[in-house]
């Protein structure tokens, strides 16, 4: 049942514990206390809106960055990958298999501050060979929510027996 | 413009048999619907979703690729392969994709091509009521008699193998049910389905049974009639794609019957139809291959919104008979004293929210609504609010 509790969360984080407990059949203290563990032990980690910024003209950019990095004696990828996400802004880090190592989301208010980030603070650290830098021009698609694009709402008959 | 048909008829000669049928009985509450902004109606009898896009993508490719002719008479033979396989899978069944499948534009079509296959003028076809608006005039249309057989609420709306018996004259030639029922969400068990499956047998009756629900049942099992022993070879099994695979507006549906069966709907078929939409069939071979998943989450969802539904209505005060499947509910309304047009009518003057009265299901679906749990959750509970509003100011109690 915590997986359902999780999916109707995960479709909509403001479902209500009551809302939930009527859904899953389940009495609303039992609800309440399965996602209060899964917060506990950080199975929900938090609830966010996802915003589409270019409609509140505040312009930030985002780049996708390319890490290329050696690993290190036995701590292998993680101790280079913590130093990085540990920047404030770092948004997304994720290790991947290919001909590139890391693959970093960088936000900044400018290109110029993105690109400031990467060479003054990512590409200097220590393990790092080097970088490639691709600036988001578009967001179509995120966390399964169209972000730019075609609304799929279509009219329909008002009754159709 | 008139809208008396009389008139029409008079001036050109309309046919007696269309003038036999009743057009929609809620005409008047149409118009009026038609005429409000900002309501919400738990009117719509179809998906709120739009069909999956791998089911719309591989549509479109067909139409790059100039696949924009007429199909077999009988549909493409890869849908029918893929059809015989799906109901194998599901049932148990065996048709032979050559000779016992028909695709059709929709289960409607594939009703009319029943009826007009089989009866007789004067044959008689016994059905439950309430039920779908079409099957009282698919019947009628074909020169056939409809005998109703009341279900209620407290048989679970299921139709009795007894009541059926005691109804059946030497003009009886089939039995037509459609489970998981609209408007009612009502779902048949085995044993009350085996039991009506017997009185066929006994009096050699067909059934034609309309499954277009077949995949929306929550927590319950669907029973195929014609997977009941003996059965494939006395019934007609009707479905499609409309409900499961949010593809109303593609219409594409089947037919499953014996050979000869087939044959003669066929013939109408070729007729009337020549063959169901290229596009639309290609669409439902998609579906048939790849769209369980989606299926599957659909059905969960609807089961979400469907406990929300029932659990509302009963705390407004409303009796309401437990859906097991499609993605109806329907509530009693007897408690208002009104019946069911004038509360769907004031219902919608006073809280802008559109249900479909019972009585257009027939004599034994007044005293109910029909409200579809097809819509988004955040417009069932304002329309749930709406409704609160509305029953406790008319509850005579």
């Amino acid at each position: 049942m915590l997986k359902e509790i999780l999916k109707i969360l995960e479709n909509d984080a403001r479902t209500t514990t009551k809302q939930i407990a009527t859904m899953t059949g389940l009495p609303g203290t039992e609800v309440a206390r399965q996602i209060k563990q899964a917060e506990k032990d950080r199975t929900i980690i938090k609830y966010k809106a996802i915003v589409n910024w270019q409609k509140v003209e505040n312009e930030q950019v985002s780049a996708l960055i390319e890490v290329k990095i050696t690993p290190q004696r036995e701590v292998g990828f993680d101790s280079i990958a913590e130093r990085i996400y540990r920047f404030p802004q770092t948004r997304t880090v994720y290790l991947l298999s290919g001909t590139y190592d890391l693959l970093v989301l960088v936000v900044g208010k400018t290109m110029h501050e993105v690109a400031d980030f990467v060479s003054q603070k990512l590409a200097p650290i220590e393990g790092v060979q080097g970088t490639v830098s691709h600036f988001v021009l578009k967001r179509y698609k995120e966390d399964d929510e169209i972000i730019e694009g075609k609304e799929e709402k279509v009219k329909r008959q008002p009754v159709i027996l | 413009m008139s809208t008396n048909p009389k008139a029409h008829s008079q001036k050109y000669h309309i046919s007696q048999r269309a003038n036999q049928i009743s057009p929609s009985g809620i005409r008047r509450f149409f118009d009026l619907l038609a005429s409000m902004e900002g309501v919400i109606s738990l009117g719509v009898g179809e998906p709120d979703y739009a069909t999956p896009w791998h089911i719309r993508e591989a549509a479109i490719y067909s139409l790059e690729k100039g696949q924009t002719m007429y199909t077999s008479n009988l549909g493409m033979p890869e849908l029918r392969q893929e059809l015989s396989r799906h109901i194998k899978n599901k049932y148990n069944l065996e048709y032979d994709p050559g000779s016992e499948l028909l695709i059709t534009v929709g289960v409607s079509e594939a009703l009319d091509l029943a009826m007009r296959a089989i009866l007789d003028p004067g044959d008689e076809v016994i059905m439950p009521d309430p039920a779908y608006v079409a099957y009282s005039p698919s019947v009628v249309l074909s020169g056939g008699n409809p005998i109703m057989v009341p279900t209620t609420e407290e048989n679970n709306f299921e139709l009795g193998a007894a009541d059926i018996e005691a109804r059946i004259t030497r003009r009886t030639k089939a039995i037509l049910i459609g489970y998981p029922a609209n408007p009612t969400g009502a779902v048949m068990s085995r044993d009350k389905l085996a039991e009506i499956a017997k009185v066929a047998q006994r009096h050699q009756l067909l059934v034609i049974s309309d499954e277009i629900y077949a995949a929306l049942v929550y927590g319950v099992e669907h029973t195929c009639v014609a997977a009941l022993p003996g059965m494939k070879d006395s019934t007609i099994l009707l479905g499609g794609f409309s409900k499961a695979y949010a593809m109303t507006g593609w219409r594409i549906g089947y037919a499953a019957a014996p050979k000869e069966i087939i044959a003669a709907m066929t013939k109408i078929h070729q007729y009337t139809i020549m063959c169901a939409s290229t596009m639309a069939q290609v669409a439902a071979i998609e579906a048939l291959k790849a769209g369980d998943d989606s299926v599957a989450e659909m059905i969960a969802d609807y089961d979400r919104r469907r406990l929300v539904m029932v659990k509302g209505l009963r705390n407004i005060g409303l009796s309401c008979f437990e859906p097991e499947g499609a993605f109806y509910a329907f509530p009693s309304i007897k408690g208002t004293g009104m019946p069911s047009d004038e509360f769907a009518e004031k219902l919608l003057k006073e809280e802008r929210v559109a249900v479909v009265p019972g009585s257009a299901f027939g004599e034994y679906g007044e005293g109910y609504v029909r409200c579809c749990y097809a819509t988004s959750l955040a417009d069932i509970e304002e329309a749930l609010a709406r409704m609160k509003r509305f029953v406790s100011r008319h509850q005579k109690d």
